[in-house]
């Protein structure tokens, strides 16, 4: 079998060299950052964990239902289509930042975007 | 609704209730201090069921593949029977042996112990009195030969435990001393990494350990500390700062005081807005934050954001359980 894309990316060391670059590009941006700021941030940063690891393919890949259950209160507050593509714009970014290649980011990307419409309860 | 069991016994067990809610409203004595998963006291054993894992947060992972748990973050979704931890975390007796006033609401207590006990300046432990009543204090003295502790204990307004040290604790009497708990220390081997370390009230007593503790072991990069109170005299160990601040051309002491005006002696404002205005960028510094659990919330987050790593920012909030 192929090396996952979770360990082709660097596993648990590219989630934390991600996590910390992701946050403080989600925090300071304003269109968003109001849907992060109002929870404990080391709870914050374990959902960005998951976030990731998520999006990397990683282990405790979480179901549909989760997803749709885990945005459900953000949806009623206003989560929408702008809110999502800011957020993969973000994790774009991130790994570029980091330097992964071009290809991976792809999948990473398409990880994240197959969960658009839990993510936004539709 | 699930059960709980105890010695042998079952106890009924409510859906918003911790393990430690459910024993001591049966009247079991489970050792607790701050009740916020920070302090383990309430360290328990599951014999079953897997812990939730919100209720192993912070334990060590050789803990946690035993099932060790604190009582007070644990909710279980079904029966678990329980025990409190059989060995003891290595508790040591320490004798008080000096008392002094550091300041209107500061106490300096200087415990010494004959026992084996390791720590770093920074890391806090759990005192207990003869009848139980435990909390957490950090530890203000560098390891060293000579096998004392240093505390400094801040009179709460209505706490039970700084009450009593600060009025009745008697050079003499023997407390328990847990072991030496969190990572809020300094590390060797990272001389050339700036610190800035802020503290409000007793909180200024893990910094001064790791201070000194970066300084005896030469620490190369800036050290900046912001200590702050609300008034002037609140602030405390002022000499001792300000000698040190001579004596190494890279430690730099700011005193802040949030309701008086500045004066030579200090500068105006809370003491993490005005080391945060200080320090545009804080890319690749370690941060400490210690005092007022706002305080360590909101300056986390700024840290954060003015460039500190996550892994670089340390923190041992003050949990003042009431009472
Ligand atoms: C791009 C696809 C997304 C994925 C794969 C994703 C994934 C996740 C995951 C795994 C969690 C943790 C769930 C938990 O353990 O409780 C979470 C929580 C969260 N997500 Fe997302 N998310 C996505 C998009 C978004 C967007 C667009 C926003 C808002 C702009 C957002 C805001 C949040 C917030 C605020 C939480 C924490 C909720 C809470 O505290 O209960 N997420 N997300």
């Amino acid at each position: 079998m192929a090396e996952s894309l979770f360990n082709r990316l660097g596993g648990e060391a590219a989630v934390n060299a991600a996590v910390d670059v992701f946050y403080r590009k989600v925090l300071n941006d304003h269109r968003i950052n109001r849907f992060f700021t109002n929870s404990d941030m080391d709870k914050q940063i374990a959902k960005q964990r998951a976030f990731l690891t998520m999006a990397f393919g990683g282990p405790n890949s979480y179901t549909g239902k989760d997803m749709r259950t885990a945005h459900a209160k953000l949806v009623d507050i206003g989560l929408n289509e702008d809110h999502f593509n800011a957020v993969m714009e973000h994790l774009g970014a991130t790994l570029t930042e980091l330097k992964v290649p071009a290809d991976l980011i792809a999948e990473a990307a398409a990880i994240a975007e197959s969960t658009r419409n839990d993510v936004l309860g539709r | 609704m699930t059960t709980i069991i105890f010695n042998g016994k079952k106890y009924r067990h409510q859906t918003n209730e911790t393990v430690l809610d459910t024993l001591l409203k049966a009247d079991i004595q489970i050792p607790n201090g701050c009740r916020e998963g920070v302090c383990q006291s309430c360290l328990m054993r599951s014999l079953d069921a897997v812990p939730p894992s919100l209720s192993q947060k912070g334990l060590k992972e050789s803990l946690q593949l035993q099932k060790f748990f604190l009582a007070c973050r644990c909710n279980p979704e079904q029966d678990m029977a329980v025990a409190l931890p059989e060995h003891e975390l290595a508790n040591i007796t320490a004798i008080v042996s000096h008392k002094e006033a550091l300041s209107v609401d500061i106490m300096r207590f200087v415990l010494s112990f004959q026992e084996p006990f390791q720590f770093f300046a920074g890391q806090f432990v759990n005192l207990t009195r003869f009848d139980g009543l435990t909390r957490s204090y950090s530890i203000a003295n560098l390891p060293g030969q000579d096998n004392i502790l240093e505390f400094h204990i801040k009179r709460l307004p209505f706490g039970r435990f700084s009450s009593w040290a600060h009025n009745d604790l008697k050079p003499g009497t023997a407390l328990k001393v847990s072991e030496a708990k969190g990572s809020c220390h300094y590390l060797l081997g990272k001389s050339g990494q700036p610190m800035l370390l802020i503290g409000t009230g007793s909180g200024l007593a893990p910094l001064a350990g790791i201070i000194n503790d970066a300084l005896s072991n030469n620490h190369q990069a800036p050290i900046k500390l912001y200590h702050g109170s609300s008034e002037p005299k609140g602030l405390y160990l002022v000499d001792e700062m300000r000698s040190l601040a001579k004596t190494y051309h890279n430690f730099d002491y700011n005193p802040c005081v949030s309701l008086a005006k500045a004066t030579d002696s200090f500068k105006q404002g809370r003491a993490h807005d005005v080391a945060l205005a200080d320090t545009p960028n804080l890319s690749g510094w370690r941060v400490y934050l210690c005092g007022h659990p706002e305080m360590v919330q909101q300056s986390k987050m700024s840290a954060y954001l003015k460039g500190a790593s996550l892994n670089d920012i340390y923190a041992d909030a003050f949990y003042t359980t009431p009472g």
